[in-house]
């Protein structure tokens, strides 16, 4: 069974994001990059998927040249393959994305059986690449999972709603959209770190098709509540008045 | 007209559909248009589990109860006219079906604007139109606001929709973090509106809704995709979704074993625990406790920070909580800025304290 998990490049960021000049960005002078975490699961369940039932996994990115980091990444997590669908600069929208990805689909030599994409990257979020990409190559599709077993021909796959989880069963090969919890992905070990620095990554570079009527203008920073905390002690003498604080102003007791 | 898209909640909107409403009667405000919903009326696995369409045991496909009880939640947010969708075959949710059901609405009444839920459904619906009509939509929009591309920060006002067609919009990057001002064009535009964000307030005008029955002509297509069955969580206690008091445990927790202590916290003040994502990547947590842009984004009255450092895609996670605790040994640490009070203090020394406290006090 033949897996292909599509992943984003995106920076990694914890601290304050600090935009570039122009606002149409994030400044990543001082910042890394990461697989978008959601992707992250998609690659990892590709990888399982693949082993469990003797087939390849092919990860794929669409992004600058420097994303090759990411498929390394992939590479060493266990992904048998990896292509890049180089954009250059900027950023491409959702049906673009999905059209490049679609038609980089139908031409592989590999008939891919589940197609995973994260539900949303952790940047743009725009939720709608991996339903563009199943409309495109008329598949079924199923978001928001964090629970997916494959068997021959079928996936049964779960979503979480409110006190419990709805139950899929798809025909594949499907698209399926996953979330963060589906597993834990694995931290590639220094032997196939350095084993995926040699390994062959495929590139291609797609015209975007110009299809998106999503433009960005410009990124703004939330106003700042730029509050600090009240204070209520330094140790454990400080439950008097946490105490206090429960009751009479948040009253939760 | 402006269509919003609205699942039920038992026999009322769900709160986040009542931000869909309250984002579409901003553009129609703005247009001068009426403003018009579609809901559906699904018995079936799953169907009023996370508001999907009510339970309607007599599967009446006149726009029957549904309908009605809808009609009366959604006049009080300004709808004029309600679009209920039923089918013989739609006995649980189906995306692609769903998605046939607001495009029969759009080819009857040309809606300018069709504003989903940011709720997994509505995206998932919303983001099926899209893909049929190979458009684009504009997921977790903030408001359609008046931005003049080429004026400073703040923007010139300028009437929707403006020259080109276009509408102007603020919506959420980075889970919030970050707000992109964007143009989204598209005939009719599909916007969903951010969950937790957008905010719902009743109309000054409220109406008194029509409800119209409505049965789309669906295919074997339409349910490639649909709930096969529901399954009931065996979780005991408050889910973190709709706990009150939610205590929360960070890479400063140490270990799994420390978690007893805020599980006792939580216990005490009748909430749940959560961790960040340090904590859940270290194993000593489910992901399903995970609190942030990744994981569950709660808005409980009070939420314990323990050992969190304050990250940002960890308070987009929590800052719709009415009040933020924090308890961290390091005066520095962001979350401090954050949070509305605090204890500058290892957790290990506050918490247990804290629980003598409190059953003291009881
Ligand atoms: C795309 C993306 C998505 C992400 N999504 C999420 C998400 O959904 N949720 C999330 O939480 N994070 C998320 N993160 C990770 C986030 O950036 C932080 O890495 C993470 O939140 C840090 O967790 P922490 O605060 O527990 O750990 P740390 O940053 O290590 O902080 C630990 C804190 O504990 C304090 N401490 C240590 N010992 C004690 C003690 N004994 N008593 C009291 N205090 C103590 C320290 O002073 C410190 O402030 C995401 C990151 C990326 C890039």
């Amino acid at each position: 069974m033949n897996t292909l998990a599509c992943v984003k490049r995106v920076p990694d960021t914890g601290a304050k994001i600090v935009l570039t000049d122009d606002q149409r960005g994030i400044d990543t002078s001082t910042l890394g990059f990461t697989m978008s975490p959601h992707e992250e699961c998609a690659l990892e369940e590709a990888v399982r998927i693949a082993e469990n039932r003797d087939g390849t996994a092919t990860a794929l990115t669409l992004g600058p040249e420097e994303a090759d980091e990411q498929l390394r990444t992939a590479l060493a997590m266990g992904a048998d393959e990896a292509t890049l669908l180089e954009t250059g600069e900027g950023e491409w929208g959702p049906v673009d994305t999905a059209t490049a990805i679609a038609d980089y689909v139908a031409e592989a030599e590999t008939d891919f059986d589940v197609l995973l994409v994260g539900n949303e990257s952790a940047d743009a979020a725009n939720y709608q690449v991996g339903t563009h990409l199943a409309s495109q190559l008329d598949l079924p599709f199923v978001a928001g999972i964090k629970t997916l077993d494959v068997e021959d021909g079928t996936a049964v796959a779960k979503r979480e709603v409110g006190g419990g989880e709805e139950v899929y069963e798809v025909d594949l090969p499907a698209v399926i959209a996953v979330k963060e919890g589906l597993n834990e992905p694995r931290y590639p070990s220094m032997r196939s770190k350095m084993r995926a620095r040699k390994q062959e990554v495929a590139s291609a570079a797609p015209e975007p098709a110009g299809a998106d009527c999503l433009e960005m203008v410009r990124l703004q920073s939330p106003a700042d509540d730029g509050g600090t905390a009240e204070i209520l002690g330094d140790g454990p003498d400080a439950a008097a008045d946490v105490l206090e604080v429960l009751r009479d102003d948040v009253e939760v007791l | 007209m402006v269509l919003a898209i609205v699942e039920a909640d038992g026999d009322a909107p769900a709160e986040s559909s009542l931000e869909a409403v309250t984002l579409a009667r901003e553009v129609a405000d703005r247009t001068g248009e009426p403003l018009e919903a579609v809901a559906f009326d699904v018995a079936g696995p799953g169907a009023g589990a996370s508001a999907g369409g009510g339970p309607d045991e007599s599967g009446d496909a006149a726009g029957g109860s549904i309908g009605d009880a809808l009609a009366d939640g959604l006049g009080e947010y300004g709808v004029d006219d309600v679009h209920v969708v039923s089918h013989e075959r739609l006995d649980a949710y189906a995306p692609e079906a769903y998605a046939a059901g607001v495009e029969a609405v759009i080819a009857d009444r040309d809606p300018d604007a069709v504003v989903a839920p940011g709720s997994d459904r509505g995206q998932e619906v919303l983001s099926q139109v899209a893909a049929g009509r190979g458009q684009s939509m504009a997921a977790n929009c903030l408001a359609v606001e008046s931005v003049d591309a080429d004026a400073d920060a703040g923007g010139d006002a300028v009437e929707l929709p403006d020259a080109d067609g276009s509408y102007e919009l603020t919506r959420q990057r980075w889970g919030g973090t970050l707000i992109e001002e964007a143009l989204l064009g598209g005939d009719p535009k599909l916007l969903t509106a951010a969950e937790h964000e957008v905010g719902f307030e009743p109309a000054a005008d409220p109406a008194d809704p029509a409800v119209h029955a409505l049965t789309p002509d669906l295919e074997d297509a339409h349910f490639r995709v649909q709930v096969d069955r529901y399954e009931e969580s065996d979780e005991e206690g408050v889910p973190l979704g709709e706990a009150r008091v939610v205590v929360s445990g960070g890479r400063g927790v140490g270990g799994p074993d420390g978690y007893d202590q805020l599980e006792e916290l939580a216990d005490l003040l009748g909430g749940a625990v959560g961790a960040s994502r340090a904590a859940v990547n270290e194993g000593w947590r489910p992901h399903d406790d995970q609190v942030g842009q990744t994981g569950a984004k709660i808005s409980p009255t009070l939420y314990i920070a323990c050992g969190i450092s304050g990250a940002v895609q960890h308070m987009v996670g929590c800052k719709g909580a009415d009040t933020i605790l924090a308890i961290n040994t390091d005066s520095e640490a962001a979350i401090i800025q954050k949070a509305d009070y605090a204890v500058i203090a290892d957790l290990h020394e506050v918490v247990p304290a804290l629980n003598e406290a409190i059953r003291d006090a009881k």
